[in-house]
């Protein structure tokens, strides 16, 4: 790896005035699980790296007057997964426990597992995000790579496990940066974005911003579910995911969102399998149809026909487990 | 002379007894140092750039800025402007420096610039392979009862009496069944620390081969293999691709050399998968006939693969595999790709040729509806490598374990759970295993230590134990009694650990150092014990008169008399001279169980089987850990390990451990090891392991997925998009 600067701040502010404005020149450290990685094999070669972990505002898990829970960015994912407050919170219990790895669980961050970089060979092999704009991609070896929202030249999946999660369950981020003064709340689906042009990234966010926390309404009576198709038992990245969350009054379902995952290059939102919800019951016909509607958009390459099958699968899967907890209302229990 | 045996199973103390590993502390705890945790005073860290692409020419190399890097001390080209390079990966220069992150940042700013050239990486598309001309001839041969007679064209008469056997056929299979290339994937990539010591290269080599890579480093640098001190105490992996220095080990030498500093150059992750070895793929079409009982008649097949750049693939020799009915016909084409050059891969062609040939079988089991198990044993009449009744009696014992009879139901017949269905399947499989080369010092000394000297390494199996087993077992001792050395070219030649040949070569040329010393020392104390020397035995650290243990002298007050100077004599067995000692040919049973789920195609191991007969067991606790390690390595490559090429540039593109996929051990099931010993096996004597349990885990499984679904997924490893492949083609997703 390229030699560093390494910067430690105490607080917010000082964590801003270490980030440069230049792409590329800082890049920011919580677990490493990612980014040591990534600069061993010079995929990135920050100048300096500013370490987050030392700022104890980022840090912990606290329940707001309104009863919205608050999870600091750099909170370990073990104790996210074992935090009281967030028992209920199924769908995002369900995908960090599909890490499969006392390691990552306990060094990995909450704000690190969602800002991660994709998981896609072009791009860790130094292609850049947007290998296709050569037709690498297409032309490639892309079994893994996104069926949706894949028409440009960014072909890779988001690499968050708990993105989707995150976003069914109406969660918010809060972004400081690039101003000390500047502080914004973005749903987390505003958060991603599917780069399009050189010099973006697969997050809205400039060099110099910084996702601090993550806010997760009150759960209330909402089912929610993850499920990940995953070929192993070990930590392997799934092959594709979705979560679901449901609200359902006298049996119906009032209240939708579904998000897939490992899919396209940001977690997708299925608007189509959302209204293929809404109003209905939930049964195992109801869960197929939203499957078939979600995936009605793909748009398959030449080696990962296969996602699309397991995507709908996912989504199906999601919904009826999200639906069965809507129902009664109570908390996944925990294996 | 002294006659050499093995004592009866009776008789023994260590001998076929179930001992823990003597350096299973150090591993556990990390003190045993392997080749990647040798660092030297002021060694530099070499690290070599890789060739990007997979099929180039190099226009030119510009180092200047690499060498401007802090840090770095020194560059070698591997590669020159002008060389044509066939694969991905292969290293082109290196970089030492001070610190690893100097060698990569200095790496990182060589500047190459590639003439790109036209890549070939589909090895399963035989035609698109022969319009590319890509293919050579692989060999083949064709045997038939009937014989031609005199005025017979031989093809013509072949062909005929071909078509007529599959006209008679009660039964005809018509299949397609594959295996993709795999790296070795060794968890230590291959590698050395290197330093001369007044014109001596001291090489800490992570190697399979002690004794015989002095002389590839001897012969690169000029110098004699005496010069050479070729070091390895443990190694991470090597499963048949580090039998050589390789160009890397030689050029830490020069490096080393040439700046006067040790120099520790061991490869990147990426690089071992890419370079550090593979093993060939396989594809076949075959058709077979058998007759109304399912015993198979005539057997008719082509297969093609690829060994990487140079051609080669799996060897026609062994196809079909195990089974091999009385009519046959079999045709092999290699297919060159840009990729590097297969290495042996833990029982070279076996896994391969079990994967092609034995899913056949059970495809015809399929057609008749009948027990695949059935099958198998209708067949063992053609069975070759061990005696048909030891694969039998196996074949009960794995039934009897896996409860075979109860669970079966016919392919595709089985009950659902949801989207789950289960199913069963058997393989079986042989290897030869013969006793390599081995010899050994003995060493016992006038204050009664005992000291053996080997050439030898422990890959990992056990084979310090076993040396330390046999040699305290032969003088009556106990292990603690008995130091054994192993791991440094400088010691007595062994051979390299390859083909399942070290046990039987250790445990000969130990057992035969032990009793010649043991006959030594009777010789010097039978006068003190007022008997002849050959009516002594050394038991529970005396050595007495048969039949008269009151008569007796402790271990050490025998060895006080040896005066001075240790008793020292070194024994040697040569491979294929006779020997009660040791023997070849095993036989092997496996079967798995799984489940697989039709809507997302992921196979899930339920239970595994394996029943190994290996002659005589001389440890049954790390043979057990041998056989549960090749079953894991077998789930491995049948169900996750897959080499991708990207068809546009050549790149290995899942060169990672992150995108290489390996099982874990919740991947694995529950996984049940039967060593099969009875004294007809064992008084073979000592055949080697390492090779046969790792064959047939990839055709069981896959039968057991067949056997699931009702459906073949023809090509391993099954990965969930080959199973929903399949199970689209036949209609049924």
């Amino acid at each position: 790896m390229k030699s560093f600067e390494f910067a430690a701040p105490r607080t917010e502010a000082e964590l801003l005035r270490l980030l440069s404005p230049i792409p590329g020149h800082t890049e920011v450290l919580a677990g490493g699980t990612d980014l040591v990685g990534l600069m061993k094999k010079m995929v990135v070669t920050p100048e300096r790296v500013v370490n987050l972990m030392e700022v104890p505002s980022m840090r912990g898990i606290t329940i707001r007057p309104d009863g919205a829970i608050s999870i600091g960015a750099t909170t370990a994912l073990d104790e996210v997964l074992e935090h009281p407050y967030l028992a209920s919170y199924s769908a995002l219990l369900d995908a960090l426990r599909g890490i499969n790895s006392m390691q990552l669980q306990a060094q990995g961050t909450l704000g690190g597992e969602i800002c991660q970089r994709p998981q896609c060979w072009f791009f860790r092999s130094g292609q850049g995000l947007l290998a296709d704009r050569a037709g690498l991609v297409s032309q490639g070896q892309n079994e893994m790579q996104a069926i949706l929202d894949n028409a440009g030249p960014a072909k890779f999946v988001s690499g968050s496990r708990t993105a989707p999660a995150i976003a069914v369950l109406n969660a918010e981020v809060r972004v400081i940066g690039p101003g000390e003064a500047d502080e914004q709340w973005l749903p987390v689906a505003a958060l991603f974005r599917t780069p399009r042009k050189e010099g973006e990234r697969e997050t809205v966010l400039l060099p110099n911003q910084v996702v601090t926390h993550i806010v997760l309404p009150p759960v209330g009576n909402l089912g929610s579910a993850t499920y990940e198709v995953r070929q192993s038992e070990g930590p392997d990245y799934p092959l594709a995911s979705a979560a679901a969350a449901l609200r359902l009054e006298g049996g119906r379902v009032r209240e939708a969102r579904v998000t897939l995952g490992m899919v396209a290059p940001r977690p997708y939102a299925s608007q189509e399998a959302k209204r293929a919800l809404l109003g209905k019951s939930v049964s195992e016909e109801t869960a197929v149809a939203a499957g078939l509607a979600a995936i009605r958009d793909a748009k398959p390459l030449a080696h990962n026909g296969y996602k699309v099958q397991l995507a709908k699968v996912a989504v199906k899967r999601a919904i009826l487990e999200a639906a069965s907890r809507a129902a009664s209302s109570q908390p996944a229990v925990v294996a | 002379m002294v006659e050499y045996y093995w004592p009866q199973r009776e008789e023994t103390t260590l001998i076929g007894k179930p001992v823990d590993r003597l350096d299973g502390l150090e591993k556990a705890t990390g003190t045993a140092k392997y080749t990647y945790d040798v660092n030297l005073k002021d060694q530099l860290i070499a690290k070599a750039l890789g060739c990007p692409h997979g099929h180039c020419r190099i226009k030119s190399i510009d180092t200047a800025a690499a060498e401007a890097t802090p840090g770095v001390v020194h560059i070698e080209l591997l590669r020159e402007p002008g060389s044509e390079i066939e694969w991905e990966g292969e290293l082109i220069a290196v970089v030492a420096a001070d610190s690893e992150g100097a060698a990569v940042e200095g790496r990182s700013k060589i500047d190459v610039q590639y003439e790109t050239l036209e890549v070939f990486t589909n090895d399963e598309d035989l035609e698109a392979a022969k319009e590319a001309g890509r293919t050579t001839r692989g060999g083949g041969k064709a045997e038939t009862q009937r014989e031609p007679g005199e005025e017979d064209d031989e093809d013509e008469f072949i062909e005929d009496e071909i078509k007529r056997l599959f006209g008679e056929a009660a039964h005809v299979i018509e299949g397609y069944y594959g295996i993709d290339a795999i790296t070795h994937c060794c968890l230590e990539p291959h590698g050395s620390t290197v330093h001369w010591d007044n014109g001596r290269l001291i090489a800490y080599l992570s190697t399979q081969n002690v004794s015989g890579t002095d002389d590839g480093f001897a012969r690169d640098l000029n110098l004699t293999a005496d010069d050479v001190d070729v070091i390895c105490e443990y190694i991470g992996g090597g499963f048949g691709s580090k039998f050589a220095a390789d160009y890397w080990g030689i050029a830490a030498a020069r490096i080393s050399k040439q700046t006067g500093r040790p120099v520790k150059f061991m490869l990147d992750r990426d690089q071992e998968l890419k370079l550090g070895g593979n093993r060939p793929s396989g594809y076949i079409k075959v058709k077979l006939g058998a007759d109304e009982n399912g015993v198979v008649q005539i057997w008719d097949s082509e297969h093609w693969g690829t060994g990487g750049a140079n051609g080669g693939g799996v060897s026609h020799g062994v196809i079909p595999y195990v089974l091999s009915p009385p009519n046959y016909r079999r045709l092999a084409t290699n297919i060159k790709v840009n990729a590097a050059q297969a290495r042996a891969w833990r029982a070279p062609n076996h896994p391969q040729a079990c994967a092609m040939s034995q899913t056949a079988y059970d495809d015809l089991a399929a057609q008749m509806g009948a027990d695949s198990y059935d099958i198998f044993m209708r067949n063992l009449g053609s069975a070759q490598g061990a005696k048909p009744e030891v694969y039998a009696e196996e074949m009960k014992i794995a039934a009897r374990l896996m409860d075979w009879k109860a669970k079966w139901h016919a392919h595709g017949k089985g009950p659902r759970d949801g989207s789950v269905v289960e199913g069963l399947g058997m393989a079986l499989h042989t290897w030869g295993g013969t006793a390599n080369n081995s010899s050994c010092q003995l060493k016992i000394y006038p204050d009664g230590s005992v000291q053996s000297f080997c050439g030898t390494q422990d890959l990992g199996t056990g084979t310090r134990t076993v040396c330390a087993q046999v040699v305290a077992d032969t003088l009556g001792l106990s292990l603690d009694q008995v130091q054994v050395n192993i791991g440094r070219s400088t010691y007595p030649n062994s051979g390299a650990s390859g083909g399942s040949t070290t046990v039987g070569g250790v445990s000969e040329s130990h057992r035969r150092a032990a009793q010649d010393a043991l006959m030594k020392l009777f010789d010097q104390v039978a006068g003190a014990l007022e008997a002849d020397a050959g009516d002594l035995e050394a038991v529970d650290g005396r050595i007495r008169i048969k039949g008269s243990p009151e008569s007796s002298l402790s271990w050490k007050e025998a060895c006080s008399r040896l005066g001075l100077k240790p008793l020292e004599v070194t024994a040697s067995y040569q491979r294929g001279s006779g020997s009660p000692l040791s023997s070849s040919g095993v036989g092997g049973v496996q079967m798995a169980h799984v489940t697989v789920d039709t809507e997302t195609g992921v196979v899930k191991m339920r239970k595994f089987v394996a029943v190994q007969d290996m002659g005589l067991i001389v440890n049954p606790k790390t043979a057990k850990s041998q056989i549960y390690g090749a079953a894991i390595m077998g789930i491995a490559y049948a169900l996750f390990e897959q080499r991708k090429l990207d068809p546009a540039t050549g790149a290995f593109v899942n060169a990672e451990m992150a995108d290489y996929k390996l099982p874990r051990l919740g991947d694995t099931g529950q996984i049940i090891v039967e060593l099969y010993e009875p004294d007809s096996e064992r008084e073979r004597g000592v055949i080697g392991l390492g090779e046969p349990p790792v064959i047939s885990p990839g055709a069981a499984i896959s039968n057991a997925v067949c056997n699931a679904l009702g459906v073949r997924v023809p090509v391993l490893p099954l990965t969930p998009k080959r199973v929903l492949d399949a199970l689209q083609q036949a209609g049924r997703v």
